[in-house]
C-alpha cells in the first residue's frame, strides 16, 4: 500500500514538473502576464499617481478594494480574538 | 497578569528605545511613497512599540497609556477612516475609493490628490494594524480577564 502511495506521488510530480516546462521564462518580457496590464503601470503609474514607489501605488490605489479587504481581514482576527477569549464582567446585584 | 519587571536595566532601556521606535514606525507609515513600506508594515512597528512597553512596564502601567478599549476603539478608527476617504470620493462624484475626485476638495491636481489619498488610506491602515495587534496580544497574554474583574470571575492566580 505504502508503495502503491509513492508510486502515485512520483507520477503526479512527473507530470507536475512537465507542466512547468511550458511555462514562461522568469521575468520574460513577453510573456502573457507582463503584456497586458503591467506595461501600464510602469508607464503610467507615476504621471497619474505623483507616487515614485509603483507597488505602493498599485497596492493602494488601482488595487483598493483588495487592501481595503485585507485591512477588514486583519481587523475580523482581533475581533475574533476578542470574542473568543475575553470574559464578560459579570453583572453586579 | 503581567507585572512590572524589577530590572532597571530592560525598564530603562525599553523606555529609551520605545519613542525612536515610534518614530521610526510613523517613517515607515510616511515614507511609503518613496520607500518599502507603509501601512501594514508601520502599523506592526507602532503595535509592537505599545506590546514592548505592556511586558516591561507592566499592565498596569500601560493601562495608562493604551488600553483594550483604546486599541479596540482605534481598530474601528482605521477602518472607518479608509472607507470614510472611499466615500468621500463617492461624495464627489467618482467611484468609490478613486482619489482623483479629492482633487477639487483638496485645490490640487488629480494626480497629487491620489498620492494624497494614498497616505490617508496608508495611516488608516496602520491605526488599524496598530490597534488589531495590540488587542490580540492584551487578549493573549491575560488570557481575556481584565484585572479588575478577576475576583468578579473567581479567577486565583
Amino acid at each position: 500500500m505504502r508503495i502503491l502511495a509513492l508510486i502515485t506521488v512520483i507520477i503526479t510530480g512527473i507530470i507536475l514538473i512537465y507542466g512547468t516546462v511550458d511555462m514562461p521564462d522568469w521575468g520574460d518580457p513577453n510573456s502573457p502576464a507582463s503584456k497586458h496590464v503591467s506595461p501600464g503601470y510602469i508607464e503610467e503609474a507615476l504621471e497619474k499617481t505623483a507616487t515614485p514607489n509603483i507597488v505602493t501605488a498599485v497596492l493602494a490605489d488601482y488595487r483598493s478594494y483588495d487592501t481595503l479587504g485585507e485591512t477588514a481581514v486583519i481587523f475580523t482576527a482581533g475581533i475574533a480574538c476578542i470574542l473568543i477569549l475575553r470574559r464578560r464582567r459579570r453583572q453586579r446585584k | 497578569m503581567i507585572s512590572i519587571t524589577d530590572d532597571i536595566i530592560i525598564r530603562t532601556v525599553s523606555r529609551v528605545l520605545i519613542p525612536f521606535i515610534q518614530v521610526y514606525a510613523l517613517y515607515v507609515i510616511m515614507h511609503g511613497h518613496h520607500s518599502p513600506g507603509g501601512g501594514f508594515q508601520g502599523g506592526v512597528i507602532l503595535g509592537a512599540s505599545f506590546i514592548l512597553y505592556l511586558i516591561t512596564h507592566g499592565l498596569e502601567e500601560a493601562k495608562e497609556r493604551m488600553s483594550e478599549l483604546k486599541a479596540g476603539l482605534l481598530s474601528t478608527f482605521g477602518i472607518l477612516l479608509y472607507s470614510g476617504i472611499g466615500l468621500l470620493c463617492l461624495i464627489m462624484g467618482r467611484n468609490y475609493l478613486d482619489y482623483g475626485g479629492l482633487s477639487t476638495l483638496l485645490k490640487v491636481i488629480p494626480a497629487q490628490a491620489r498620492s494624497l489619498g494614498i497616505l490617508g488610506i496608508e495611516i488608516g491602515v496602520g491605526i488599524a494594524v496598530m490597534g488589531v495587534m495590540f488587542s490580540v496580544f492584551f487578549d493573549i497574554s491575560t488570557g481575556g480577564i481584565l484585572p479588575e474583574d478577576e475576583e468578579d470571575l473567581g479567577v486565583n492566580r
